[in-house]
């Protein structure tokens, strides 16, 4: 048999030992009906004492998000979505509690199983975790020192109710209510997600982090982030993922909003590992995101990492606009795909003004019988005189039945500007896996060992916790899925 | 003690080796020499278990353990090292890294205890320094961007960490500068052990004025034509293969 088919097998076995974080947690779920509407939005508006402003501006996202279609141009199947048989707001009933001792202890116990032992791990990592449990956030540490410096980070909808007037000046500048038919969505019934303004010239001192999870049955999670880093500051946001096994397909469309000013710096690191279907393909988290960071200042800088390991279906492009005179924009990416799982993931970069520079890095894995497209804009506006762009974008296959596709779109207006683009497919060699078995590795380690390896540009661009932590998931999805 | 008996083999259905015979005991070092083409790679990947080398007939027993019935990673496990002739290139993948999950995954396998990070650090490190490696060597790719005779000095690394008891080295000579061969030659040397037997294979008998071989066996066409002390070396090289009857 060779090499690699033996590889599949070893895998397909271990993957019959199921998702490592799929469990689910019986917590009492404030759940309003299924179904979206007028009255829905207002619901979510009025549970959260939302001002007119915004119950206006969801309104207004919900009928644009009327008038729009489902983009189809991605390399992507699915059946359809029935919008209106899902619950657009799920709450655990016990809400905004005062210590950490007030928080039910089912709910603790769900982050110890996810390795997320909140006050320990916080204390420990130097990590502040804004813990966004469904739609609510439950508790927040470490907010006293930020207070210190002045620095916000809080749930998005607190920041509504004590910051509205920063909240209203940037939500939706980055990624308008109208952006993209998910990004209505999104701007029409997101629930929560999280809040940060950096002050002017402020260090972050210390990483912020949100763990996302889905919990509640055919609660599509509509989570929205919303960044700003003012003149001169600098933060670094960390955003992990995991979701419970199930059977039915889970909507997700969360929108992130990232805006840097003068000589300020966002670096937004993303563990993605939502439960990607089992090895028929059957369910699976369907993950659209609208991801947009603006450079708006003068020689600002935005950072987006990513490893994307779960969901059925991958539909993201986390992009940046280049606006200030020598802003620079980056995308570090892995995105691993098996069985029957779909990625169409990449980036924008567009360059508006000169002496902009972006980075692209991307590291597809493909195993199994899954898609993996890289699809990337890079776009040179009249005035990026000088602007710089390199990408490079690497393939590894895994078996013969699993495909990956490389789509560059690049469009340059200005003589000056600078387009490199680098591209590679290649498949685990067998001289590499009986290298590594001729010293005694397993094959099942020897291919992860091999993973790691083909991603290290990427994973060295995550904060050093979370890079462990995303060798880990690596591994583990290499367990259960690629080879 | 390596016993091999009327081993045959071939590859994309060829047949490369056609009944090889042969004992190796512990202590001792057996070299084996031929012109190319003649098995003697092959005879390698058949013992470390390379997939595509499919055993026809006859056998290899390591200890009196059938060694063709185990994975490539069990027989590691069981003390079989082969030493590469072309180390394979492993991006991303750090020397370090790598040697100490290999040397771990077979001292698992023994029942022994895994090795942490500091005391991997220390072996590694005075390893190192008796191959004239810097310590700069681990954090390295594991042979990406490595010179030939670094790649062939990691391979002897690996060996002296993972302590096998079976060592095959093949061409472990090719591509090495006569001080890079004395290195080379002298940590192969420092790893003769009574209770480690090595095969040395080999074109040319310089390294075996380096590594002084027990026996040497002379392999043409997928056979063992001849067999006998160093001199049989000296031998070849003075004569040539042509000298000896075979075509080279």
């Amino acid at each position: 048999m060779p090499a690699v088919a033996e590889t599949l097998d070893t895998v397909r076995a271990a993957a019959e030992g199921g998702y490592k974080y799929g469990f689910e947690t019986d917590i009492a779920m404030d759940l309003a009906p299924k179904g979206l509407n007028e009255d829905i939005i207002r619901l979510i508006s009025a549970r959260k004492d939302e001002p007119g402003w915004l119950l206006d501006w969801r309104l207004k996202a919900f009928k644009a998000w009327q008038s729009m279609a489902e983009p189809s141009w991605a390399a992507v199947k699915y059946p359809p979505i029935d919008f209106q048989d899902l619950h657009y707001y799920a709450a655990p009933k016990k809400k905004m509690l005062a210590s950490m001792d007030e928080v039910d202890p089912e709910l603790l116990r769900t982050f110890e199983k996810l390795g997320v032992p909140l006050a320990e791990r916080a204390a420990l990592a130097g990590v502040a975790v804004d813990a966004v449990f469904d739609s609510v956030s439950v508790a927040t540490t470490f907010k006293d020192k930020l207070t210190e410096k002045g620095i916000i980070f809080c749930p998005i909808s607190e920041a509504v109710r004590e910051h509205p007037e920063l909240v209203r000046k940037y939500i939706g500048s980055v990624v308008p209510a109208g952006d993209n038919f998910y990004a209505a969505l999104n701007s029409a019934v997101f629930t929560d997600g999280s809040f940060v303004w950096i002050p002017r010239g402020v260090r972050c001192p210390m990483e912020l982090s949100t763990y996302f999870r889905i919990n509640a049955r055919n609660t599509g999670q509509f989570e929205r982030t919303l960044i700003i880093a003012e003149e001169g500051a600098s933060v670094s946001y960390l955003e992990g993922c995991t979701a419970p096994m199930r059977d039915e397909n889970q909507l997700h469309a969360a929108v992130v909003e990232l805006i840097a000013l003068d000589e300020a710096s966002i670096k937004y690191s993303t563990v993605q590992n939502w439960y990607p279907g089992d090895a028929e393909g059957r369910g699976g988290i369907f993950n659209f995101v609208t991801k947009r960071g603006a450079c708006r200042g003068r020689n600002s800088k935005i950072s987006w990492t990513q490893v994307e390991t779960g969901s059925a279906i991958t539909w993201k492009y986390p992009s940046c606009i280049l606006q200030g005179e020598g802003s620079i924009g980056e995308f570090y990416s892995v995105a691993m795909t098996n069985h029957f799982q779909q990625a169409d993931t990449g980036t924008k970069m567009i360059h508006l003004a000169p002496r902009t520079r972006s980075t692209i890095v991307s590291k597809g894995i493909s195993a199994g019988r899954s898609q993996n497209t890289y699809r990337g804009l890079v776009r040179m506006m009249p005035k990026a005189r000088d602007a710089r762009n390199h990408t490079q974008c690497d393939s590894l296959l895994i078996g013969n039945q699993c495909g990956a596709h490389t789509v560059p779109y690049i469009e340059s207006r200005c003589p000056t500007a600078k387009i490199e683009h680098e591209a590679t497919t290649s498949r685990i060699a067998e001289d590499q896996l009986f290298y590594c078995r001729q010293r005694g590795l397993s094959q099942e380690d020897a291919t992860g060992m091999i993973v790691n390896g083909f991603c290290k540009e990427v994973l060295a661009e995550l904060p050093m916790e979370f890079a462990v932590e995303a060798q880990k998931l690596l591994a583990i999805s290499l367990e259960g899925s690629v080879g | 003690m390596l016993a091999i008996e009327n081993l045959a083999a071939t590859v994309d259905g060829k047949e490369i080796l056609k009944g090889i015979s042969l004992e190796v005991a512990p202590g001792q070092v057996h070299a084996i020499m031929g012109p190319n083409g003649s098995g003697k790679s092959t005879l390698g990947y058949v013992l470390a278990g390379r997939e595509g080398y499919e055993v026809t007939s006859g056998s290899a027993t390591w200890n009196g353990s059938d060694l063709l019935a185990m994975e490539p990673e069990e027989r590691a496990a069981a003390g079989v090292f082969l030493a590469f002739q072309y180390p394979v290139e492993l991006p991303g993948v750090g020397n370090a890294n790598f040697l100490r999950t290999a040397l771990n995954a077979i001292r698992r396998a023994r029942g022994e205890p895994e090795m942490d990070a500091m005391q991997f650090l220390k072996l590694a490190r005075a390893e190192l320094k008796k191959l004239g490696m810097p310590d700069e060597m681990l954090k390295r790719s594991v042979n990406v961007g490595f010179s030939g005779g670094e790649k062939k000095r990691n391979e002897i690394l690996q060996m002296a960490i993972l302590q096998p008891k079976l060592a095959i080295l093949d061409e472990t000579d090719s591509g090495l500068d006569i001080d890079a061969l004395r290195i080379v030659a002298d940590g192969v040397n420092a790893l003769r052990a009574p209770d480690r037997a090595m095969v040395v294979i080999t074109h040319y008998q310089r390294l075996l004025e380096l590594i002084v071989p027990d026996q040497v066996h002379v392999l043409a066409n997928g056979r063992i034509v001849k067999s006998g002390g160093r001199e049989l070396a000296l031998e070849l090289e003075a004569k040539g293969y042509a000298g000896l009857g075979l075509a080279a």
